[in-house]
């Protein structure tokens, strides 16, 4: 009777390490098979012009990825033959991978900071960038908050380092019935990885990473703090143009005004820079080694090619002409 | 009929039959021992006999209304993507009602898979020698054990840095794959399987070792006939635990590299890889609503993962059982 007993275990055991080196030639398998269907693809293509092969690790900005993602899928129905995937890890996270060789392009909601140019120097990493996209920053209150306009001064009031300001009656020149003067403000924003942070912070508290404390970290959440002003009266946020757009009533953008009067968040004032100083380039980087990859620049090609078609049905600010011509002299700078 | 003849049919019966007699036997007499003993006698012990079964009852209610109110608002709000699709279709941000999570399921699977892989030997190799076989007087002993039981409760992000600065750069250098992400989930869960080993080590008799060593078995013969089938029920509960909450974890796989839009199959030791947990994370964070209903569906995705995976562990619990 043991020696039933042991063999069962035994039995147990070696099923229990068959699954698993199962799991494992099967992993070897299908990477085997994956790999020769796509040579198969290739070699096919190669007849029928797309010949494309290879891969592209994109990452980045939370902002910025949703676009990429629609890059990246219509550009791998017309070349079958190239990996696109893309990560989000944020623009100051994805630069950190970036810049240690590890990802081929990082996608960035500003430019590319002077302590990550020298890490990216000290590794030995090249890079260039182009501009993939417009997007704005909008400021949003509750529906109903009678606000509708602010200037960037009465903006850096609220959010700057060891502000004063706890109700909105303590926001200077902001004439506003007693009901919300007396309300305390409630402030969301995103997490210090964001570009959404770094781009706020400095176009309105002027330094990168300067703002008060007392708010709401919503991380790279940025529907939080959709949830969270649309609760609430006296709240307000700072988010995403596209987040904006797809929110429809849930929340109200104010008007900003840099100096030349009350300016709506519409595509038309982000484009032509009216929108200022919360509207703002999106870009992606590629280092040169990716580059050297032709997918890599037929990928920026592509994505700059049908940039419009693309923002818009991540619900993006599309580019003007100009940017997208400007776009391409790089790339075909950087292929010559 | 005389006594001889009763005997003789006694004799007849197969052994296990009057094993199950026996045992019927003794469990009614315990029964009726502790119903003696044990039923109210008077209308306090009646009061507090209830109040304690409520509060037994209370704490089992909570539990289920918990998830099955999880479960029945996942069916609710994900009803609308409950297709096929769901499984087989790869991700797609162009068309989100189209869209599904057959590369996050692929590489959840390879990536639990590695994890069971790594965590059976090195978790029951470690409950062994630490119960069996380990010293207890050595002060490294005592210090491996103190770790193990402290590792237990470090947050998951830790070994999420952990992994990525020893298995994706540094030492291990393996990039950013499924195989990473696989080794630094097993990190992660080791502790709770080798804490569970342990506790079904040691809850074997310990006449069972005696008996087999006094027949002139080697320790290691002990160990491997004896204990270990004995003490498989409770290792693979300590499994089950662990791939339950490795299957759950985002965080640390987050920084080891799972991307968010893999259109293709991932493979082990190469390329990107997703798996369910971060997908549903970053769908959950979109301003589509579209994207909303595909994190909520996928919840029930890994629910259902998560209970393949995990059924045949259950079974071959169940069978262990039995047997012994």
């Amino acid at each position: 009777m043991r020696n039933w007993r042991a063999k069962t275990a035994a039995i147990a055991a070696v099923s229990a390490l068959a699954l698993v080196t199962a799991c494992g030639s099967d992993d070897n398998g299908s990477d085997n098979a994956a790999d020769t269907g796509n040579e198969t693809e290739a070699g096919n293509e190669t007849e029928g012009g797309g010949d494309l092969s290879g891969s592209i690790r994109i990452d980045g900005s939370s902002t910025v990825g949703p676009l990429a993602e629609v890059a990246a899928e219509m550009f791998m129905t017309e070349n079958p033959g190239v990996m696109v995937d893309v990560a989000i890890s944020g623009t100051s996270g994805g630069f950190e991978k970036f810049c240690q060789g590890e990802n081929d392009m990082n996608n960035a909601s500003r430019a590319i900071k002077d302590s990550e140019i020298e890490l990216c120097e000290g590794n030995g990493i090249a890079y260039d960038n182009i501009q993939v996209s417009n997007d704005a920053l909008s400021i949003v209150v509750n529906p109903e908050s009678p606000v509708e306009c602010l200037t960037v001064d009465q903006a850096n009031q609220i959010w700057d380092e060891g502000s004063s300001v706890s109700t909105w009656g303590d926001v200077d020149g902001l004439d506003l019935p007693d009901d919300l003067a007396s309300e305390e403000i409630v402030l969301y924003g995103p997490g210090s990885d964001s570009g959404t942070f770094d781009f706020f912070t400095e176009a309105i508290n002027g330094e990168e990473g300067r703002v008060r404390t007392d708010y709401t970290d919503i991380g790279e959440d940025d529907n939080a703090a959709i949830r969270g002003v649309e609760g609430d009266f006296a709240a307000m946020a700072y988010i995403p143009y596209s987040y904006v757009q797809e929110a429809g009533d849930a929340v109200k953008p104010l008007q900003i005004d840099g100096g030349e009067g009350c300016v709506d968040a519409t595509l038309e004032n982000v484009q032509d820079g009216s929108y200022a100083p919360l509207g703002r380039p999106l870009f992606t980087y590629a280092s040169d080694k990716a580059l050297e990859s032709e997918a890599t620049v037929a990928f920026m090609e592509f994505w700059l090619e049908n940039s419009a078609e693309i923002a818009e049905t991540a619900g993006f600010v599309p580019m003007t002409q100009e940017q997208i011509d400007e776009g391409n002299a790089k790339v075909e700078s950087l292929t010559s | 009929m005389t006594t001889g003849e009763t005997q003789k049919i006694r004799e007849d019966r197969p052994r296990e039959r009057r094993t199950t007699e026996r045992t019927r036997l003794a469990v009614a007499g315990a029964r009726a021992a502790g119903q003696g003993l044990y039923t109210p006698r008077s209308a306090k012990h009646r009061v507090t006999n209830t109040l304690f079964s409520a509060v037994l009852f209370l704490g089992l209610g909570t539990a289920l209304v918990a998830l099955t109110a999880i479960i029945g608002w996942a069916l609710v709000e994900g009803w609308p993507r409950l297709d096929a699709n769901l499984f087989l279709a790869g991700p797609s941000t162009i068309n989100p009602e189209e869209a599904g999570f057959r590369t996050a399921i692929i590489g959840t699977v390879y990536v639990i898979g590695g994890v069971i892989a790594l965590i059976v030997p090195l978790g029951v190799g470690a409950a062994i020698y630490l119960e069996e076989f380990a010293d207890r007087e050595r002060w490294y002993n005592r210090f491996i054990e103190l770790n193990i039981q402290n590792l237990a409760g470090v947050p998951s992000i830790v070994f999420g840095i952990l992994g990525l600065a020893f298995i994706v750069r540094g030492l291990g250098n393996f990039g950013f794959v499924a195989a990473a992400g696989s080794m630094t989930l097993a990190l992660l869960v080791l502790p709770t399987v080798i804490l569970a080993s342990r506790e079904a080590i040691r809850a074997v008799p310990s006449s069972v070792r005696n008996g087999s060593l006094a027949l002139g078995a080697t320790l290691w013969q002990t160990v491997w006939r004896n204990v270990l089938p004995a003490a498989a029920p409770g290792i693979l509960t300590g499994v089950i635990l662990g791939v339950a909450r490795a299957i759950g974890e985002a965080a640390p796989l987050l920084l080891v590299g799972a991307v968010t839009f893999v259109v293709y199959d991932p493979s082990f030791f190469e390329g990107g890889y997703s798996v369910l947990p971060v997908q549903i994370y970053n769908y959950a964070k979109r301003p589509q609503e579209e994207f909303h209903v595909m994190a909520i569906a996928g919840v029930l995705v890994m629910l259902v993962v998560l209970m393949l995976i995990n059924s045949f562990a259950i079974w071959l619990r169940n069978r262990y059982e039995k047997k012994w």
